[in-house]
């Protein structure tokens, strides 16, 4: 067992599975010559050369769907966008050719890529740059869409997402790439569309992913050390599909729940939660579920704005103290 | 119209070499097989027939959804299939009923497509715009305005990458030139050298759109110089021509692996789609398409030249006749889809928590 960080990890894996299997192939801007411009990639160009290791032109829709051509010849593409805001400029290859192919030819080919991009704000990069729109692609039946918050997960998901045969968009974050974790020596690929429950707990439910994941770890860890809260985390990891089982199972244990997600909130990935444990679990709630979400503003630059519209540990904890005063049980 | 189609002479054969038993006398087809013009005849027949069915069966409303039509780039469809082969790759748009069935795949299938029938090529899951078969090399007909350029591209890097010998051809609309992916594709198809024939149909329409309020340089062909690709304009109402054309552009894609782009001027016989009755066409460019009409040119050409005589024409016309009443017979036959594989085609690798959700199931 390692301790290694979550780009590590990501670097690690893509290694492997490309020793590991003639067809699986990188394609992005800048991955080769510059190195990955969050260095995912380093080395790879020199250990696999440019047929493996493909640079491209800043031409996100053209290179997004070559990958789509090549995957549906059985190649398996790793294409890696540089963040999430240039994924807008390929959504018709990502939305209406990755994700349909394999519907409405009938089953006939399928589209076994992977979309790695990472998300988030925090990095004052202003409002075209810092966005978390991770929802626009967990709407669409026909993507697999999964969002690992430890170099663990990181590795797991990315070994299964790299195996399966459909289009997966890996989410990342820009604030997930230095942070540690241990990793075991063999990683078993992790199964898509199960959530996990990453610390236990029986007094409230804190829900989260990929960054919001890790935060909701930490608070519940400081909570349950100062205070004695004892907080169950679940954190999502798959977003499409979505484990309401899990969600719900823990909600029907502690009564009460928070969603902490960096995404918008009206529309919001939180309110896919709410709404499944309205359906599963109603009659064991003893307080409204809470959403912590980011500030509905396109983000600012300036670092006071930015901090106070970006969800924290502080707005987590502070949303679990206000619903468990709400239902009592705050000690 | 800013210009008209230039005939390409038909200097160069391209695969196709005179043989014995070919047609002796000089003009146009010298050196051509007559078995071979007259299947081509055939095929181009065969296709109007099959699209005049299926205009017939969208108004009984057997046939839903959009429905384009290939009705006058018969010649077009049936010069460019001829240029490729069976393990060849074809990427096409929506207007692609005549491209499936000149690409080997049963009328039959076709048809039922259009039906929604589970023997359809995309067992009914695509309807008219999203056909599609493996075997016969036809990985699909897209829906999005140059949405297939991109995936084409990706195809030809595939072959590459494994070392193939194949070449993807990619057929496209006069209008689809001017947006964002044919520039991303056909760069990026140059700088890797990938073995994709672009093949523009100018009929020169988009919807009601004409090339010349739509393309800044009006003549496509011209567009493969900002790629350092080879560009050409063929008249794509003369078969023989499209075929010469397109068989050098897939050769050479075949040795060198670069990509080509092919221009074929042609013409719409009718609407975008059965439902346009195009009222913003002129009465002259409607009667330039009549004269243009590549299935009659094509039929009095070989009647003229000894080919066909008027007995063998009609004896043709029917077999196509029969062919596609058959297609409409099969697809009649065919049994529609049971709602209990509604989710059978979300996820290739079944995946935990996939919704299968009806719209009235609760979620709990
Ligand atoms: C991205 C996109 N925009 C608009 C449309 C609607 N549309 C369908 S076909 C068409 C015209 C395309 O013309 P052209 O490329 O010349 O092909 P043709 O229909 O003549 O074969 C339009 C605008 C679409 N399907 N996709």
């Amino acid at each position: 067992m390692a301790v290694i960080t979550y780009r590590q990890a990501l670097h690690d894996t893509l290694r492997e599975e490309m020793l590991r299997d003639e067809d699986v192939f990188l394609i992005g801007e800048e991955i080769g010559v510059f190195e990955g411009s969050y260095k995912i990639t380093a080395g790879l160009l020199k250990e696999f050369g440019e047929k493996r290791v493909r640079d491209t032109p800043i031409a996100e829709e053209g290179f997004v769907g070559a990958a789509v051509g090549a995957a549906m010849l059985g190649l398996r593409p790793v294409v890696e966008l540089m963040t999430i805001n240039f994924s807008l400029i390929a959504l018709d290859q990502i939305v209406n050719h990755a994700a349909k192919i394999y519907g409405m030819f009938g089953g006939q080919t399928s589209v076994p890529m992977v979309l790695r991009t990472p998300g988030g704000g925090g990095q004052q990069l202003g409002a075209t740059h810092s966005q978390n729109i991770e929802l626009y692609y967990a709407f669409v039946p026909g993507l697999k869409v999964v969002a690992p918050s430890t170099p663990a997960d990181a590795k797991a998901l990315l070994l299964a997402s790299i195996r399966d045969n459909d289009p997966v968009l890996f989410l990342e974050n820009l604030a997930l790439y230095n942070t540690k974790g241990e990793v075991p020596d063999v990683v078993e690929p992790a199964e898509i569309g199960k959530a996990k429950v990453s610390k236990p707990g029986t007094d409230i439910t804190i829900i989260g992913y990929s960054r919001m994941a890790m935060v909701a770890q930490q608070v519940a860890e400081q909570l349950q050390a100062d205070e004695g809260i004892n907080a169950e985390v679940v954190d999502l990891r798959s977003l499409r599909p979505l484990d309401r089982e899990t969600v719900v199972e823990s909600v029907r244990k502690t009564g009460c729940a928070v969603i902490a997600e960096d995404d918008w909130l009206t529309y919001g990935i939180g309110a896919e939660i709410a709404a499944s444990i309205s359906d599963g679990a109603f009659d064991y709630l003893d307080a409204p579920v809470r959403r912590v979400a980011a500030a509905e503003v396109p983000l600012p630059y300036a670092k006071p704005l930015e901090r106070a519209a970006l969800p924290s540990a502080e707005s987590l904890t502070t949303a679990v103290h206000q619903t468990l005063e709400a239902v009592g049980r705050r000690r | 119209m800013a210009q008209t189609a230039t005939r390409t002479k038909p200097a160069t054969r391209g695969t196709t070499k005179p043989r014995r038993g070919s047609v002796r006398r000089g003009g146009r087809f010298a050196g051509e097989s007559p078995e071979l013009l007259q299947d081509y005849f055939y095929e181009m027949t065969l296709i109007r027939r099959f699209e005049e069915r299926a205009a017939q069966g969208y108004t009984q409303a057997k046939i839903g959804g959009y429905c384009h039509l290939n009705l006058g780039e018969e010649a077009t469809v049936v010069g460019l299939m001829r240029a490729l082969r069976k393990t060849d790759l074809l990427f096409t748009n929506y207007r692609e009923h005549g491209y499936a069935i000149a690409k080997g795949i049963e009328p039959g299938r076709v048809m039922a497509e259009l039906y929604g029938r589970t023997t359809g090529t995309s067992k009914g899951w695509g309807g008219s715009m999203h056909m599609f078969d493996v075997e016969a090399g036809l990985l699909g007909g897209y829906g999005i305005v140059g949405g297939q350029i991109p995936l084409a591209t990706g195809a030809a890097l595939a072959i590459d990458y494994r070392g193939g010998d194949q070449v993807v051809m990619c057929q496209m609309g006069d209008g689809t030139t001017n947006i964002g992916a044919f520039h991303e594709a056909l760069n990026i198809a140059a700088l890797w050298n990938l073995p994709v024939v672009f093949v523009v149909i100018n009929n020169k329409l988009g919807m009601g759109t004409t090339v010349d309020k739509s393309s800044a340089e009006s003549e496509l062909y011209k567009r493969a110089s900002a790629y350092r690709m080879h560009g050409e304009r063929v008249d794509g109402n003369d078969v023989l021509a499209v075929r010469d054309a397109a068989s050098r552009l897939v050769e050479q894609a075949r040795e060198t692996g670069r990509p080509a782009l092919l221009e074929a001027v042609s013409e719409r016989l009718k609407g975008h789609s059965v439902v346009d009755p195009a009222k913003y066409r002129s009465e002259e460019s409607v009667e330039q398409a009549k004269q243009a009409d590549p299935v009659a040119n094509f039929r009095a050409e070989l009647i003229e030249a000894g080919i066909l005589d008027e007995d063998a024409a009609v004896e043709i016309e029917r077999k196509a006749q029969a062919e596609a009443d058959a297609a409409v017979a099969f697809a009649d036959d065919s049994p529609h889809p049971d709602p209990s594989t509604l989710f059978d085609y979300t996820y290739a690798t079944p995946v935990a928590n996939d919704s299968r959700r009806l719209p009235a199931d609760p979620v709990f």
